[in-house]
């Protein structure tokens, strides 16, 4: 057949958008300093239930302890209260259709669960008994920190966490947001106590947020609330993570795994935070780059050369510095010409302007995601989660669609000039480095060095 | 404590009629966000593919991005893209699926780009030997390079059953996805991508009239091939004990995977409800029976996890499929207590039943996920879809809450004396990369 040519006559052209309904949110703080959040939507009868309390290492020195008290707290919070054992809260959540997921990262300790409408009550009654009254008995820790341990290994052998590990170590330093896996050793030697006085330092209502959507009345939830959580009233404040120091990029590492049979690649640098106005040519500048499908990456080192199934770029935050990531996991053989094509795309894009269907394209892009990943009750209660515990309000949804539409292609330029530039970020190579130090070596120097192997 | 079963029907209704070159079409209109889903289901999975052909259902999958008659390479994803949509397909074992998710007003656009590569889709050698580097850098991260890769969806099914369509690899393997050719694509694609062998599904905020004139505007003009045969792929159940072993050099610790026979999941469907409670009352979560035997009660586990269908998906296969149970489990202890552990288990549900308010709370919490699940407007139209090819209903979708809120205790017991000790096919994976531990 003769290749397609598109005609654009044939293609339906688009309607005019539906504007995305602005969520109705009920906001009120309770006596205790907790902040409840709740968004009445139709829809399926379930209510989401995300329980943000904020974590972060207190110093840089106690960050590795930190981070190995917190991955056995998130589970062995569940093993027990002064009132029921691990089995019977797992069972009265079970009876409403929830199942408490308890997850950490740098900055907050997050419960989530989704539940039936008429359990909500009797789950925030569990949730209550959590907060005040988890005992972490001795028997079942010890064997939560030994499954802790073990996951812990099992992580250690993928190749993405080992890249990951590798370029946090490299961007952050001596900041806590280094630790990204806590050791084995220090997990092992995580007690009981140390526990309970973690729990009681740290899981505080004053900074906290809790966030409910789905099939609720306002007012009879935050009486729901009120009840429930009366007596969650620890003295205390948050932590928050001190600021990301400013580290210049080293030479790219190249973290040898002797016969891998890919390369993992992995750039970072530091980008805009959600309230700085340059975010949304940012992120509009990370859509072109790599952020989807029709992207200048995906275009040139998978649909062109087929060096890799799924390369990708994007903005994350986290509350003390937030990231812009390029990874691509590639064919040993093409190591070099793969990173050689990424900083070709990332140069051309700070030193060249985007065009216009591709900044258009980008846009409707971001803001039909921000539509689609808002419309079920779990995506809405995650990012009214996220936005809450970083400070901000449901109006910065509004706001940011607002912003996003106005971006031009001069201020994608400058943007890409200084964030997106291949100088200004750290690099960070897994592979086999037998096969893929020579190639990395004509683009510059190369650091090669042993994946770190925790022994226990 | 659960709401009466009718009530746990999705109140989503579904339309349905048939184009004269034989698309099924089903409408499932929802007007509460501005957003439609549109997907097009291919009967023909990994379980179609012939011998010497491993693969190349998922690999097709891919040239169906490549471009259209009058869509170039690139533009499919630029146009769904550009219109603030989401788009993604999947190979399975008794279907390939693409779907995308987008803003209602770009609808039509959607439907033109499906009916498009219906049609004819851009089927080169350039694409397909680039589609082939892809697929193997797919296949290098998802299972070469990384430990537990694709365990063990990849290795059971060769110990599980018997005949060619279940045990294959179908991923494939380097020497069939390399060997393939212009004339394979043209051909699986004549035979399996007919109008009359697929299903469109639309969710979603759209009007059912105006959404008929759209489809048949784009679709009518596809023309119309026979559909191939039905497939095949029921086989008889084991008699016996079958075990199997996997070496992974990667992985830190040891894991194993059991894997039962369960009933037609079609045919039989009420018999295999009875499972599905079943699989839920075994695995799902702290209260489970497995997890507090394997991880807190006798501690000789790190995670355990028990599913339906090798892909997790309970009902979008056909016979033959299985019950898997897996578990990983420190070095120290030896796969046969973990085996014993869980036949102990399965069998007392077997002999002694199951209490009414622990079946109770079990689908308490199946019916929160399939409500999950149904909360998103693509989520719902892929499962219209796959129950209306899969099952030939697409209302089943909306009715598995109420139908699972009847499944009696007596039927889980009955669906635990299904998996005996004496049957079931075992995969070790052992960790002989040799580190130290």
């Amino acid at each position: 057949m003769s290749a397609p040519v598109l005609d654009l006559s044939l293609v339906p052209p688009l309607g005019e958008p539906r504007p995305t309904p602005v969520p109705e949110v009920h906001e009120t703080t309770l006596p205790s300093g907790l902040r409840l959040v709740v968004v009445p939507r139709p829809g399926v009868p379930l209510v989401e239930l995300r329980l943000r309390v904020p974590f972060a290492a207190s110093a840089a020195r106690q960050a590795a302890t930190h981070a190995a008290r917190t991955s056995v707290l998130t589970g062995a919070v569940l093993l027990g209260t002064a009132g029921h054992d691990q089995l019977e809260i797992a069972q009265l959540l079970q009876a409403h259709g929830g199942e408490l997921s308890v997850s950490a990262d740098a900055d907050r300790l997050l419960f989530s669960t989704t539940m039936l409408p008429d359990g909500l009550a009797p789950v925030l009654g569990v949730l209550a008994e959590l907060l005040t009254a988890a005992t972490y008995p001795a028997g079942p820790v010890d064997a939560e920190r030994s499954r802790v341990v073990e996951r812990i290994h099992i992580a250690r052998s993928q190749p993405g966490v080992i890249a990951r590990s590798a370029l946090a170590a490299r961007r952050y330093g001596a900041h806590p947001y280094a630790q990204q896996l806590p050791s084995a050793d220090l997990v092992g030697s995580v007690t009981p106590a140390a526990l309970r006085k973690l729990h009681r330092d740290r899981v505080l209502p004053a900074g906290s947020t809790l966030v409910l959507v789905g099939e609720v009345d306002p007012a009879a939830a935050a009486d729901a609330v009120g009840t429930a959580l009366a007596g969650w009233v620890a003295e205390g404040k948050a932590v928050a993570a001190a600021p990301v120091p400013d580290v210049a990029p080293a030479p790219l590492q190249l973290v040898h795994r002797p016969g891998a049979v890919q390369s993992n690649i992995r750039l970072g640098g530091p980008a805009p935070g959600r309230t700085d106005p340059q975010l949304p040519a940012v992120r509009l500048a990370s859509m072109v780059f790599g952020g989807y499908f029709s992207s200048r990456l995906v275009e040139n080192i998978r649909e062109r050369r087929g060096y890799t199934y799924s390369p990708r770029s994007g903005v994350e935050h986290l509350m003390a510095g937030s990231s812009f990531t390029v990874d691509a996991d590639v064919a040993t053989a093409v190591t070099g010409p793969a990173l050689l094509e990424t900083w070709y795309e990332l140069g051309r894009m700070a030193l060249t302007p985007v065009t216009e269907a591709e900044l258009e394209s980008a846009r409707r892009y971001l803001l039909g995601t921000l539509a689609l990943g808002t419309a079920t009750h779990a995506g809405l209660a995650s990012t009214l989660s996220a936005l809450f515990g970083a400070g901000l309000s449901a109006e910065w949804l509004a706001d940011h669609q607002r912003a996003l539409a106005t971006v031009g292609i001069d201020e994608v330029t400058e943007a890409s000039r200084q964030w997106l530039s291949p100088a200004g970020l750290t690099a960070v190579v897994v592979g086999d480095a037998e096969e893929a130090a020579d190639q990395l070596r004509v683009l510059g120097p190369v650091e090669v060095t042993a994946p770190a192997v925790e022994e226990s | 404590m659960t709401a009466a079963g009718a009530d746990l029907t999705l109140r989503h209704p579904v339309e349905r009629f048939t184009l004269d070159n034989g698309l099924r079409v089903v409408l499932a209109p929802d007007r509460s966000v501005p957003v439609v889903a549109v997907s097009v289901f291919y009967d023909v999975g990994m379980r179609s593919e012939p011998p010497g052909r491993t693969g190349f259902a998922h690999l097709f999958e891919h040239m169906m991005f490549q471009g259209s008659a009058n869509v170039p390479k690139m533009e499919h994803a630029r146009l769904v893209q550009a219109a603030g949509g989401t788009f993604n397909g999947s190979t399975h074992q008794d279907y390939t699926n693409y779907f995308q998710a987008l803003p209602s007003e770009a609808l039509e656009r959607a439907i033109f780009l499906e009916a498009d590569r219906m049609a004819a889709p851009a089927i080169t050698e350039e694409n397909l030997r680039n589609q082939i580097d892809v697929v193997k850098e797919e296949i290098r991260v998802n299972v070469l390079n990384r430990p537990y890769g694709a365990f063990p969806w990849l290795q059971l099914p060769e110990i599980a059953f018997e005949s060619f369509a279940n045990t294959h690899d179908g991923y494939g393997s380097f020497v069939d996805l390399e060997s393939s050719t212009v004339d394979d694509a043209t051909d699986f694609f004549s035979r399996y991508y007919a109008p009359s062998n697929a299903v469109l599904c639309i969710g979603g905020d759209l009007d059912v009239t105006e959404t008929e004139a759209l489809v048949r505007r784009w679709f009518d003009p596809v023309p119309a091939r026979p559909a191939p045969p039905a497939p095949v792929v029921g086989e008889p159940s084991p008699t016996t004990v079958r075990r199997g072993v996997v070496e992974d050099a990667l992985a830190p610790a040891p894991a194993v995977a059991i894997g039962w026979r369960v009933p037609d999941p079609v045919g039989d469907l009420d018999t295999y409800l009875g499972t599905v409670l079943l699989t839920e009352l075994l695995s799902e979560g702290d209260a489970s029976r497995l997890e507090r035997r394997l991880l807190h009660t006798d501690r000789l586990a790190v995670a355990q996890s028990s599913y339906l269908g090798l892909f997790g998906d309970p009902f979008d296969v056909r016979d033959a499929t299985l019950l898997v149970s897996q578990v990983h489990h420190p070095a120290d202890v030896p796969v046969d207590r973990v085996l014993q552990a869980v036949h102990e288990e399965i069998d007392k549900v077997a002999t002694d039943g199951v209490p009414a308010d622990e079946l109770a709370r079990v689908t308490a919490r199946t019916e929160a996920q399939l409500l999950q699940q149904a909360d998103s407007v693509l989520g719902r139209t892929l499962g219209f879809a796959s129950a209306e090819l899969v099952h030939g209903r697409a209302e089943l979708a909306g009715e598995l809450a109420a139908r699972l809120a009847a499944v009696t205790p007596e039927q889980v017991q009955a669906a635990a004396r299904g998996l005996s000790p004496d049957t079931a096919a075992i995969l070790e994976l052992r960790a002989t990369g040799g580190q130290s531990r």
